[in-house]
């Protein structure tokens, strides 16, 4: 069942490619708006062997992974905080909720104003995005707390460290996790758009180079590579995510006993 | 070993105030198997909860010892009816019995013979190494009275227990308790709504009223300390008791104070007037 899905998966694939070599041959598109898979391949190659493009991918995942990283300490250590100590979470909701909606793209001139097309710029526009994307997870989580787990804890003679390491910390996790994998895609986006429309050094910028520079297929050779990246994150995070879950019910299903 | 002297906890919130336990008082002596038995919603767990430290008591106190208990005390350990909820589903078997003991100072040698001890005595030594969802739910409890058993309590509060598994599971799970009990020689404070449970289980049987909630009935259960589910469920002295917690608890279920009617030979352990 799972070979015979790969299968199907694969043959979809490949019809699709067929299908963007097919069509602009056949003249139903534009070749100079939209060149056939076999150009953008070339494309691809081409930039696999120069050192510019290397160096742009380099400038990307720095943007994405400081960002990330930053966004998702400081929303487990809020999330936490703001959970743990008494009435600081009704005191900050509506706070929380007026921020959190503000796309941070809307953020970009001020971006530009405070550090220009510095790494910094790309930096504030992912962690704005993804900070709330963790902190409400870790909110969710915190929540989720088994009433008797605690009962439990505080009977034994669990201090309030204690109760956050092995009891709120492990029931939150799936919860943080989700946020992260999520967190890690927002990363991504805002950084892609922050190197495109700030022209911080990146894949982005790249992007606007090769459009404004007319070198159409290395263009798309270009969004090819940022989709990669984004399938690559997204299926290294599952896969972290099995592994530090392995104890929980929507990993390790229904045990029969 | 421990006091309860004139509890009363009552629920005041969103404008209704609920009396769950008036006035309780009475005593466990050190070793001694005592069964606190009573009609559903007397408010049991809430006067389990207030002698663990886990509820503050509205008036009245409880001494472990002769220390009045104001938090959870290090000498108790708790065992609660939900055992699914009261183990750690992110922990191993092991490390669930061992993570209260790593609160106090104890070497990691001493700690793993602690562990090691506590599932033999249960007879899960094997399960260590598995996770609680990958047991059954007798083998769950009896995880979690060897995590109560490795705390090594002054004083062992168990919280209808056994009262969401299986019926053979159970008798298993009783007679454990009473092992347990007389191998290690620690106080036990059983809660229950089983009235059979009571009197197989206890040395003495505390009855409790309806909410808001007095002692009814203090009962010494003079059956012989050997006693299996076989031979001392059928006896007649076993039968007799249980007639009598059963009337005394419908009795205070109709809100009467005393079953006026009860044989004198019964009634030998009233609590003190107070």
């Amino acid at each position: 069942m799972k070979g015979l899905n790969a299968l199907l998966g694969a043959a979809g694939l490949a019809v699709l490619l067929a299908l963007g070599e097919a069509v602009p041959r056949l003249g139903l598109v534009k070749a100079a708006y939209f060149p056939p898979t076999s150009r953008i391949a070339g494309a691809f190659v081409d930039e696999l062997t120069d050192g510019a493009f290397w160096s742009a991918l380099g400038d990307t995942l720095t943007g994405w992974a400081l960002g990330l990283g930053t966004a998702v300490g400081a929303g487990i250590v809020v999330g936490v905080v703001v959970s743990v100590v008494p009435h600081l979470r009704e005191a900050t909701a509506s706070t929380i909720e007026f921020l959190r909606p503000i796309p941070s793209v809307a953020l970009i001139p001020l971006a530009v104003l405070l550090y220009g097309t510095e790494l910094r710029s790309v930096l504030l526009l992912v962690v704005y995005a993804s900070f709330w994307q963790v902190l409400i997870q870790v909110l969710y989580g915190v929540q989720d707390v088994d009433p008797v787990a605690e009962e439990t804890a505080r009977s034994y003679g669990l201090g309030t460290w204690a109760r956050i390491r092995h009891v709120l910390w492990p029931t939150a996790l799936p919860y943080v996790i989700t946020g992260v994998r999520l967190a890690a895609a927002v990363a991504l986006i805002l950084a892609i758009t922050a190197e495109l429309v700030i022209g911080a050094p990146g894949l982005g910028a790249r992007i606007a180079v090769a459009q404004t520079s007319q070198a159409v297929p290395e263009m798309y050779a270009l969004i090819v590579v940022t989709g990669l990246l984004g399938l690559l994150i997204n299926v290294g995070a599952r896969a972290a995510e099995r592994r530090a879950l392995a104890w929980h019910q929507s990993v390790r299903g229904e045990v029969t006993v | 070993m421990l006091d309860v002297r004139g509890l009363q906890k009552v629920y005041e919130g969103s404008g209704r105030r609920v009396e769950a336990v008036r006035d309780l008082t009475f005593t466990v002596e050190a070793g001694e198997l005592v069964c606190l038995v009573g009609p559903s919603g007397c408010g049991k767990t809430t006067l389990l909860k207030c002698i663990g430290g886990l509820l503050t008591p509205t008036a009245g106190e409880v001494l472990l010892a002769g220390k009045r208990v104001t938090g959870p005390p290090p000498g108790m350990a708790f065992v609660f009816q939900e055992y699914g909820r009261s183990l750690f589903p992110w922990m191993r078997v092991a490390q669930n019995v061992e993570l209260p003991l790593k609160q106090k100072s104890l070497s990691k040698e001493r700690r793993r013979e602690l562990v090691a001890d506590a599932l033999g005595s249960v007879g899960l030594a094997d399960a260590a190494g598995a996770y609680p969802w990958q047991l059954s739910g007798g083998m769950q409890q009896r995880v979690a009275i060897a995590r109560a058993l490795a705390y090594e309590p002054d004083v062992l509060l168990m919280d209808e227990p056994f009262a969401a598994v299986d019926a053979q599971t159970r008798a298993d799970l009783e007679d454990l308790v009473r092992g347990l009990w007389r191998e290690r020689g620690i106080t036990v404070l059983f809660v229950t709504h089983d009235i059979d449970e009571a009197v197989y289980l206890g040395e003495r049987v505390v009855v409790l009223s309806a909410s808001p909630t007095v002692v009814q009935e203090t009962l010494k259960v003079d059956l012989p300390i050997e006693r299996d589910q076989l031979t001392t469920r059928v006896a007649p002295r076993f039968a007799e008791l249980r007639t009598h917690v059963y009337a005394q608890i419908q009795a205070a279920k109709r809100g009467v104070p005393r079953q006026p009617d009860a044989p004198e030979e019964l009634r030998t352990d009233t609590p003190p007037p107070h």
